[in-house]
């Protein structure tokens, strides 16, 4: 099994370490596998993610591309249609916006509208989260758009250990996958081991036990709702922390047996609130544990406006601890 | 920038063989239309389709310049391209009549044929979506060392694209295998293209280095031979370049688009046909070299008559993929 690694070289990786060592990983191990982007090479993009992966695999493998995302985003289709299994690095998940023809019309419909005799075997990279104070152009979480599109497989890692081992599984896979990272966790540290190991996509994982309450979260939002789940601890109400992992294809089997045994479930992601991923596992929920809840399933997003840039506004969209504990708190009839 | 008129003729040695191979592809293309046509009309085609009668020297002077291996994309107006790389016109008409039988097991339908053993990366009904899978096509010849170019075949409408600056941007940068084939048929659907085309087409491709040329894209030899330089000297590394090809478009943007006096001339149209066709063009002046009688022409256009109309006959015949298909090759 790729989840029971041996446990006794197990180091301490941060987000960004864990990125960097699966593509490192995957480069040594298919040739195929290349890098093209906004200062990827020396740079190593704005955040250093990919640091060293240029000295290590030269400039043939790690592209630097002028600033033009559909372009590039575009020869990242037909390249991989064509025998490469590029990792094309949108920079911020801000500019989906800027490729979403190439992603959305182009690489997601390939196989299908072909009659399945093209593949197109690519990894687009992008970030997400706010609190970065970088205003409403660089601040979104837009995983809900792909994750609405059929052809396109999406990810969304919490924590060092699932970043590397989906992150491997995304570019070995034969699809498009829209690999999200919140760019406010690449600094966020955890146990990786050093053995080979990949994650299957649509297996949720439950990041903490619980009874009373399950807190379905997303990527930063396991933090959010670790931190809530301690102080619901407090007051004698057990948390379980359910973590989909990937938005497509999810796992609704884990989530609606969490919801079943603690009967309660409160839904948190940081994309808008509206439409957005929360309503669609809050609906799984509801159609697969409804007999099951003890209340309607509650949803936390973000909030419903441009990411404002000055700090005490951009905070307030963002879901936090108390927002998430007081919902809880309520739904077990304690508030 | 030259025009192909300052320059040598480089396929003066093409010979007999390949020259009424190509009259018959363009012939095939022709019929295949038709009978496009025909079907629509006669309520047995499902949607619209985009007719490439007018173009076909385009399509069959590129593509003759073409390894079988080489890779094309296509456009919303690419049945040409796809049989000009030489797709079986049964299978296409299956997928324009959405039959299992088709090239897309009918999931495509005429606006996305695509055929990896004929190297055709697809048809693409965003105008200009194919020029960033062209050039990635190029992109990974290139870094594969197969020695494959990538022709993306698009209309002047696509010149309004910003995609189609940014690849050529990056194709010129990393010297890729691609060759930008501009088939200007003068009509973006139903506005002509002055009117949406500011300064000279070729100085845009230019201003990025690429070598640009405009040909007479009714005279298949003198496609195929701007063509093959440009192949030539893709697949020998030196990059990529742009092939203005002049053409007209016979029909209407779709078959549906019957009343066109509104937006061009009854007069215009029948002046391209009877002047510029680029079947008689070729046919003459094979009569003319002595290299063909009409009644060898006969001969081809009676053989390709009795394979479009079994074509035909097939697509109609064929099933209809059943409906749990719809769910397969989501994902691969």
């Amino acid at each position: 099994m790729p989840e029971t690694a041996v446990q006794t070289t197990v180091r301490e990786l941060t987000f960004g370490e864990a990125i960097r060592e699966a593509i490192a990983e995957e480069m040594r191990r298919d040739a195929r596998v290349c890098i093209i982007g906004e200062d990827v090479a020396e740079a190593g993009t704005p955040f250093k993610v990919l640091s060293g992966l240029v000295e290590e695999f030269g400039k043939q493998r790690v592209i630097d591309t002028p600033i033009s995302e559909p372009g590039f985003t575009g020869i990242g289709v037909g390249a991989a249609m064509t025998g490469l299994r590029p990792v094309v690095d949108i920079m911020f998940g801000d500019f989906l916006t800027l490729v979403m023809d190439q992603m959305v019309n182009q690489a997601a419909k390939i196989h299908y509208m072909s009659g399945g005799t093209w593949k197109v075997p690519m990894v687009f990279r992008a970030t997400m989260g706010a609190t970065r104070r970088s205003a409403a152009q660089h601040s979104q979480s837009l995983h809900a758009w792909p994750s609405h599109i059929p052809g396109l497989k999406v990810v969304l890692p919490s924590t060092p250990y699932d970043a590397k081992g989906l992150l491997k599984t995304a570019i070995r896979d034969d699809n498009p996958v829209v690999f999200f990272e919140d760019k406010m966790m690449y600094r966020l540290k955890g146990p990786v081991p050093s053995e080979e190991y990949t994650i299957p996509f649509g297996v949720a994982d439950i990041k903490r036990a619980g009874t009373d309450i399950t807190l379905v979260a997303t990527s930063s939002m396991v933090q959010v709702a670790f931190g809530a789940a301690k102080l619901l601890e407090e007051i004698g109400i057990s948390a379980e922390i359910v973590d989909p992992r990937t938005m497509w294809p999810l796992d609704e089997k884990t989530l609606i047996e969490s919801a079943k045994k603690t009967s309660r479930v409160v839904v948190i992601d940081e994309g808008y609130h509206r439409y957005g991923v929360t309503a669609e596992i809050a609906s799984v929920i509801a159609e697969g544990a409804f007999y099951n809840l003890d209340g309607p399933v509650k949803r936390i997003g973000a909030m419903h406006v441009p990411i404002p840039f000055s700090p005490p506004l951009e905070d307030a969209t963002v879901p936090s601890e108390q927002q998430v504990f007081a919902a809880a708190r309520e739904l077990c009839g304690k508030a | 920038m030259t025009t192909a008129a300052q320059r040598p003729e480089t396929n003066a040695a093409l010979g007999k063989e390949q020259l009424l191979r190509m009259y018959r592809r363009m012939y095939s293309i022709r019929q295949f239309e038709e009978h496009a046509n025909d079907l629509y009309l006669r309520a047995l085609m499902p949607g619209l389709t985009h007719l490439y009668e007018g173009e076909e020297a385009v399509a069959v002077g590129i593509c003759e310049a073409l390894r079988p291996d080489d890779y094309i994309t296509s456009t919303h107006r690419g049945h040409g391209h796809c049989l000009a790389k030489g797709a079986k016109p049964d299978r296409m008409f299956a997928e324009l009549l959405g039959k299992e039988a088709g090239y897309c097991r009918g999931k495509g339908g005429s606006m996305h044929i695509a055929d990896p053993a004929t190297g055709n990366l697809g048809a693409n009904a965003i105008v200009g979506g194919s020029a960033g899978i062209a050039t990635g096509a190029a992109f990974s010849a290139k870094k594969l060392g197969n020695g494959r170019i990538c022709v993306c075949f698009f209309g002047e409408g696509a010149l309004g694209q910003g995609v189609l600056y940014e690849v050529m941007n990056m194709a010129q940068l990393w010297k890729l295998p691609v060759i930008y084939a501009c088939e200007n048929n003068m009509y973006n659907e139903y506005t002509h293209y002055s009117e949406t085309t500011s300064g000279d087409i070729l100085s845009r491709p230019a201003a990025f280095g690429l070598p640009a040329e405009s040909v007479d894209g009714q005279d298949v030899r003198a496609v195929h031979a701007a063509a093959s330089r440009f192949v030539e000297r893709a697949r020998a590394g030196a990059g990529p370049a742009f092939l203005l090809c002049n053409t007209y478009r016979y029909r209407g943007h779709h078959v549906g688009d019957i009343n066109r006096e509104y937006y061009r001339a009854k007069q215009e149209e029948q002046r391209w046909s009877s002047e510029r066709d680029p079947i008689n063009i070729l046919g003459d002046w094979l009569i003319q070299q002595k290299l063909a009688d009409s009644a060898q022409f006969e001969r081809i256009q009676a053989e390709v008559k009795a394979e479009m109309n079994a074509a035909v006959e097939f697509a109609i015949a064929a099933p209809y993929p059943t409906v749990d298909e719809a769910e397969q090759d989501v994902y691969a």
